[in-house]
Parts: C-alpha cells; structure tokens; sequence
C-alpha cells in the first residue's frame, strides 16, 4: 500500500493510518508520512521542518510536564534548548481532561480539541513530546484530519504512524543529537 | 517522589496556565485542607457544568476538598450526573461503564497494592443511586462480600437526573417523576443495612444539610479502608432539576429531610474503631516523641562561649 500520511486537512476523521498499511518503524527507523526511514535521516528531516516552520510550537505532555524525575527535569532543559535555537514556541497539554465547555487554546492544547489550539495560533509545525502514546495518536489524527499543520511526535516508545514525523525510542540522546543537528543546520552546515 | 507529580518541571513553569500553578502553589497536594479551608485555597474541582443548585456538586466539592492524601487518590466514576464534574477534577480519575464502578475500583486496588507495596493509594469510588443501587448492585456488594479495601460513596438523588428523571431502586415509595408518572410501587432500597451486612467496617448515612458532618465521616471512610475493609458513605443530594424546586431551594430539602427521614446514621465495627483509636495514639505520640526530642536536642546543643 502507498499511503501517504501528509498534513491535513484530511477531511473529519481520518482513517487510521495503520489500517491504510502504515506500520510502526523498527529498532533505529524512524518514520517519514508513512514510510520508515533510517533514523538519522529522519532526525534530519524533523530538524529541517523545524527550522523552515513560520511558527513552529512544541506541545509538551505529562510525561515532562511535570517533575516526576531528574530524566524529565533534563528533558524539560532539552526541550527548551531545541526550541530556542528553532525559534519555537511552547504550548503545554498538562493533562488529558477535556475540560468542558472549552479550553484556553492559547495557553494550552487538549487531546480532545488539539486543532483549537493549532487554528488559535496559526502553528504549522507541532511537535508533540511527552504525551502518552493513546492520548498522542487521538490528537494526531484530530489534527490531520481538520488542520493544515506539520505534525512531529518525538515518541520514547514506539513511533507514530498518525504523526507527519515521528521517531521511536527518544530518549535524552537523541534530544543531545537533534539539538546538535539543529544548530549545525543553522550555521549552514547541512 | 509521590508529590513530584503535582509539581511543575521547573523548565515549564514560565508556560504553564495558571490553573496549574495555583493548585501546585496553593492547592492541597500535600496539605491536609479542611472544610473551613474552603475559599482560600485552589480546589481541585472547578467550573463544573452541573446545575444550579445541585447537591451533588456541592458534595461532590465537600468530598475532594476532604481527602486525605490527593496526591494518593484516585477516584472511580460512573455515568450519570456525577461524571460531568470527573472531567473537570484534577485528580487522577477513571471513568466506568455505568454499574461496573465497584468492580474497576477493586481491581485497581488490588493493582495498586502490587506495584505500590510501600505505599498508600486510596481507592474511591464515587457514583449515583442508579449505578451504585440498581444496575450496579452486583458489583457493590460482591466488592464488599470480597472484603475490599475501598470507599463507596452514593450521591443519592433518589432518581436518574442524567437521563430525565427516571425512577431509581432509591426513589421513595410513591414518589411521582418525569418518567415515573404514576408513582413509585416500592420501598427505597435500604443499602446501607445491605453495606453493614455484607461486610462493610463502616457506613455513614449523611446529608448536604451538614457539610462538615459528610467531610469527617468521609475521612474515616477513607482510613478504614486503608486497613480494615470496605466503607460506605451514602450521601441526601436533593436534585433541584428534577425535584422541579427553585435551585436555593435544594437547601431547605436537605435539611427538611434530615430532621425527618433522612437523619445521620453510623455504623462501625470493633475493629475499624480501634484502628482509629490507634492512629490516633500514634499520631499523638509521634508528636509528643518529636517534643521530647527537641527538647532533649535543645538541651544538649552548648552555649557559645559558654
Ligand atoms: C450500561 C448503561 N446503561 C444505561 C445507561 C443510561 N444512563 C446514563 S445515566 C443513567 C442514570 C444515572 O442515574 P444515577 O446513577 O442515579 O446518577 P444521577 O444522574 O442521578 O446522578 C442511565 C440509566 C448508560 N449510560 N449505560
Ligand atoms: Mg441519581
């Protein structure tokens, strides 16, 4: 199957992606609009449209949010680093509640109402961290389907196939490596 | 390491909503609040979308603003008017199928004692009549028949207000309701003689017309489950919606009815009051160990120059 995972608006709810025949990258893959990729290329690829973005926006989740371990205090600091050399801006998802009637979508993005937050604020690159995985494809797909939004999911587990971009196993490392390969792209050396 | 998860990453704090804030700066993650408290500091549950004058809101903000250890608890749903405050609640929450509240809450207790064999959780299910007394009956009093270490709380509003005001097995005798127009047949289910013989080591029969009252026997609910066995809290939470009475008319119900048939009754076992009876000791020790130690310390440190 040839299906492509590109931004949206795909029109309200989407298929999965999976039942499209998009499968999970392997050990050292990432994946790239439904195709696995060698995970340095798609490090690459992600540090790109971060710097080519108009208004790039992390959205951290609970994983990191919150001061659960020093592993996540130094997450946090590598998160803000990357987002500093990008120019990037940083919209929190805290929690998972769907916080009726309405969320503050310029403070915040919900799972349950991400595209709020992206139409909100015009971002045209987010890139998800943090967020359990479940909670993460919900909003994946709720983007995809009704914004024109870039979508990247840093994943500490297995990948996004719902994400435009996504990596597996992100831990630390790899955020050190991203960093790197962000600043070297600015000075050109890409 | 079980506050660290109310507490902001410090790389986060200059982007987070306030609401955040407040409860990690001032809210009661940590600190024992009292009902007194109230107003003074954040509460976990805000901007709910239930009625004016609903009861069950009010209990519902009696009960969280009571608990224990927040930080520790988790509390277990059901459908019905009270799963419209759970997603506005910022305590770790689970909702469940209507009726199978009692039965998700015991397996996480016991899930919980596995992974956390060091540590308290508290277990608390919070749900309607109609789920707790009707088509949850099974799973209630099975959890109880099992002995488990949990709290049940009942909004007893006496009908379905979620789907229109349908008659419920707590619904007194002959009461008339939007889906129950000619009356109902039969008498209000006793559960709280059904909790006392099936095994709970205690149950409260209370009302929103004493607030403080729910807010102290909620507590004891919660300690006796730690470690003696199940408890029961069975809570008069007039519904103004459906009782189509003026909202600050909820009020006077709930008073009304607790002078009349719906007093404060307790029952608790032997066990569970000595249990209380020894946490107690041992808190009071505990602090008078403290004094003595620091006063025994304040002897011991020498007098400079002296
Ligand atoms: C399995 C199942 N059966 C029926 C319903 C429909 N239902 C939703 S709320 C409700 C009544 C809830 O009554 P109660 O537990 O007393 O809560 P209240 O709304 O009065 O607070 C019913 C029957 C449902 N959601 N799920
Ligand atoms: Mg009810």
């Amino acid at each position: 199957m040839n299906y492509k995972v590109l931004k949206g608006p795909e029109g309200y709810l989407p298929p999965a992606a999976s039942l499209h025949g998009v499968c999970l990258p392997e050990k050292g893959e990432g994946i790239i609009e439904g195709k696995c990729v060698i995970r340095d290329v798609c490090i690459r690829h992600i540090a790109k449209s971060l710097l080519e973005a108009k208004n790039p926006t992390f959205f951290p989740g609970p994983l990191v949010i919150w001061r659960t371990t020093d592993y996540a205090l130094e997450r946090g600091k590598l998160i803000r680093e990357i987002a500093k050399e990008a120019d990037a801006k940083i919209i929190p998802m805290p929690d998972y509640r769907p916080k009726y009637p309405m969320i503050n979508p310029s403070v915040e993005i919900n799972p349950n109402h991400p595209n709020l937050t992206i139409w909100h604020n015009k971002i045209d690159v987010g890139i998800f961290i943090g967020v359990h995985c479940h909670q993460a494809n919900l909003a994946l797909k709720i983007i995809r389907g009704g914004t024109d939004c870039y979508t990247v999911a840093l994943c500490a587990e297995e990948g996004h196939e719902e994400a435009n971009a996504s990596l597996r196993d992100t831990d630390n490392n790899t955020l050190k490596i991203l960093l790197d390969i962000v600043k070297e792209m600015k000075k050109g050396g890409a | 390491m079980s506050l660290d998860i109310t507490r902001i990453n410090p790389y986060f704090e200059d982007v987070m909503p306030q609401e955040y804030i407040d409860l990690e700066k001032n809210g009661s993650f940590g600190s024992e609040k009292r009902l007194g408290d109230l107003g003074a500091f954040k509460e976990l549950l805000e901007e709910h979308p239930m009625c004016a004058g609903c009861h069950l809101a009010l209990a519902f903000r009696v009960l969280v603003s009571s608990l224990p250890r927040p930080e520790d608890s988790i509390l277990v749903g059901s459908t019905g008017c009270s799963s419209l405050a759970f997603t506005q609640l910022a305590l770790h929450n689970i909702h469940s199928l209507f009726g199978n509240q009692n039965a998700v809450a015991s397996g996480l207790k016991r899930a919980l004692k596995l992974r956390f064999p060091n540590k308290v959780k508290d277990v608390i299910v919070m749900a309607g009549d109609g789920a707790t007394a009707d088509i949850g009956l099974d799973m209630t009093l099975h959890s109880w028949f099992r002995g488990e270490n949990i709290t049940t709380v009942m909004f007893d509003n006496e009908l379905y207000a979620n789907t229109g005001g349908q008659e419920s097995g707590m619904s007194m005798c002959g009461a008339v309701l939007n889906m129950a127009p000619t009356g109902k047949k039969f008498q209000k289910i006793r559960v709280h003689e059904l909790a006392i013989s099936a095994g709970c080591a205690y149950v409260a029969v209370v009302s929103t017309a004493k607030p403080k009252n729910i807010s102290e026997c909620f507590k004891k609910a919660i300690l006796i489950a730690r470690e003696v066995g199940p408890t029961y809290i069975q809570i008069f939470t007039p519904c103004p919606t459906n009782l189509k009475i003026k909202p600050s008319d909820s009020k006077k119900v709930a008073a009304e009815r607790f002078k009349g048939d719906y007093a404060f009754k307790e029952h608790i076992t032997d066990e569970a009051r000595e249990y209380l009876t020894s946490i107690k000791d041992a808190v009071k020790k505990e602090a008078l160990e403290t004094e003595a130690v620091l006063v025994s310390e304040d002897k011991e440190i020498p007098l400079e120059g002296g």
